[in-house]
């Protein structure tokens, strides 16, 4: 694996360098025939989010990515891949048409978090999160979520409630900014570099916790365009294998398993037993099944 | 015992205030209220579940265990979520309350793990749930794992409403970040409280970001219900009537 010895705030402050491959480089190397869709039908069009439909390796596919722009122009365009409600509606959008039509579902998400501003609070920022969560978990296609570089809180969720999360080794998926956990904790934002150390946000950690299925190994240098395309030729054939891999499943079984794939992270409560006389409750607790206060491994692994 | 109020700064008598539903005397305005007396306030009778968790620490982050206890100590519950059986007016209903005292009900794998037990609970008898949050967001000590609290929340959340069955939500001051980005926004009905702030983004952050200064109402009860966020703002003080005609209507529509 490339740069093993990179300190955790070094391989978040890689993420976010220029010249790493964005959402739309993953989109043209994987994907052939694409077609962009636009707008959420409601609002706006939102250029945070890149989305459409084309081809993977020969089968049709809804593809979603979180772009942040290669060049101050396309920064600014995209507000730095900040995602307005709009842009989560959009995406829904296209992930309920990708339902619609059988087609399953490819997310690329790049974020440092989901655009703050008054506008988004106005249309609804939250609202628009809470609903992609709420209609992702039970979306009857596949949907597999690629974290390429910043995973960024909720905003980045909001694109990775699916039935396999993948992420680059060097990407990073957090509850909270280094930085800004640095200001609650120390006081002190320079300390970022050791509130990401405490914060278990590489995708090794992620892997580890049950919470991300597979790292991507990832190119040195994502100038060097052979070794690039190499990375992304391989990438795309392995989602190809994987989607294959999950269309085999029946909808109530892959639906089955997305739920349970986040039920069990931080399960605690199937070996509860209810205080005071809740009738029913000990038959839904399962009480017979274990103990009382024993409980599986927090990550399900356990 | 005295305690001054959080909006005027006045010295008030406690008891007063706890009488007066967390309201205060002296210029009407809204204190945080304890789930407890939340409890009180609602329900004729209530069963606590899903609250034997022992504390964990999974990934093991700076001076948890200190604050974790103090939580305890401060508030007297055992997490940032009392969750429950009771009754509304006469109507069974399964119930979660958030505590503000208990590190401002921020949300971290027990915080997530009550309420998702509770919506599946409530999805086996077909029971309708209610739900008051108080909430920071999710709970930065955990790392991404109270992150996807969210998505199990909002997992259970669906399958409760996918079997017809009512979800009725009170945002309660202050509902932010995770919460809001989840359960708190997925009810068939929300209301919210006079004042409250409600919103994604802490309005401080928006104003550091974007430069702009923002209005007073920024966030309120009354901004949201202004854009279409929430369906209504009742005063605390109707709330278990209101609570209890919506109960009521949809135990028609069940049973019809």
């Amino acid at each position: 694996m490339a740069n093993e010895n990179l300190s955790v705030y070094d391989r978040i402050c890689r993420t976010r360098k220029s010249g790493r491959a964005t959402a739309l480089d993953y989109i043209n190397a994987t994907i052939t025939d694409f077609v962009e869709l636009h707008g959420d039908r409601c609002f706006a069009d939102d250029h945070a989010i890149v989305g459409g439909i084309g081809r993977l390796n020969g089968k049709p596919v809804t593809v979603i990515g979180i772009e942040k722009g290669r060049d101050l122009n396309e920064r600014l365009l995209r507000n730095f891949g900040c995602v307005l409600p709009e842009g989560y509606r959009k995406a829904l959008r296209l992930i309920k048409q990708a339902e619609k039509f059988h087609r399953p579902v490819i997310c690329f998400v790049d974020t440092q978090g989901a655009n703050c501003g008054k506008g988004a609070e106005e249309r609804g920022q939250g609202q628009a999160i809470a609903n992609n969560l709420y209609e992702l978990t039970d979306v009857k296609t596949p949907i597999i979520s690629v974290m390429i570089g910043e995973g960024g809180s909720g905003g980045a969720l909001a694109l990775a409630v699916a039935d396999e999360v993948w992420m680059l080794e060097n990407a990073y998926y957090s509850v909270i900014t280094p930085e800004s956990c640095a200001s609650i904790l120390f006081k002190d934002p320079k300390r970022a570099p050791e509130a990401a150390e405490h914060l278990k946000l590489t995708a090794a950690d992620l892997n580890k916790m049950g919470i991300v299925e597979k790292v991507v190994e990832e190119p040195e240098d994502f100038s060097e365009e052979k070794e690039t395309a190499h990375f992304m030729k391989k990438l795309a054939d392995d989602l190809s294998k994987e989607l294959k891999q999950l269309e085999k499943k029946p909808v109530d079984k892959l639906l089955d398993d997305r739920y349970e794939k986040y039920r069990k992270i931080g399960r605690y409560s199937e070996y509860s037993q209810a205080v005071g006389e809740v009738p029913g409750a000990a038959q839904l607790l399962g009480a017979s099944q274990a103990p009382a206060r024993k409980r599986r491994g927090l990550f399900g692994r356990g | 015992m005295t305690v001054k109020c959080n909006k005027c700064k006045e010295e008030i008598n406690k008891e007063d205030l706890e009488k007066n539903y967390y309201i205060c005397p002296l210029c009407g305005k809204l204190n945080r209220m304890p789930a407890k007396n939340r409890l009180q306030m609602l329900t004729e009778k209530f069963d606590v579940m899903f609250n034997d968790q022992e504390f964990t620490d999974p990934i093991n982050f700076p001076s948890y265990k200190e604050k974790y206890e103090s939580a305890r100590e401060k508030s007297g519950e055992t997490e940032g979520v009392v969750c429950g059986r009771g009754t509304i007016g006469g109507q069974d209903t399964c119930i979660f309350i958030m505590e503000p005292n208990f590190m401002m009900g921020s949300m971290g794998t027990v915080v997530g793990d009550r309420i998702t037990a509770l919506f599946e609970y409530a999805t086996k008898h077909r029971l309708p749930v209610i739900g008051y949050t108080v909430s920071g967001g999710a709970r930065m000590q955990e790392g991404a794992l109270s992150l996807m609290q969210m998505a199990k929340v909002s997992a259970a959340a669906k399958r409760h409403s996918d079997a017809g069955l009512l979800y009725v939500v009170c945002t309660t001051d202050p509902t932010m970040g995770g919460a809001t980005a989840s359960f708190a926004m997925l009810g068939d009905i929300i209301i919210s409280e006079p004042g409250a702030m409600i919103g994604f983004a802490g309005k401080r952050v928006v104003e550091q970001v974007t430069g702009e200064v923002l209005p007073d109402n920024f966030q309120s009860a009354e901004f949201q219900l202004k854009n279409g966020f929430i369906d209504d703002i009742v005063p605390r003080q109707e709330q278990k009537a209101y609570l209890a005609n919506i109960l009521a209507i949809h135990a028609e529509t069940v049973s019809a």
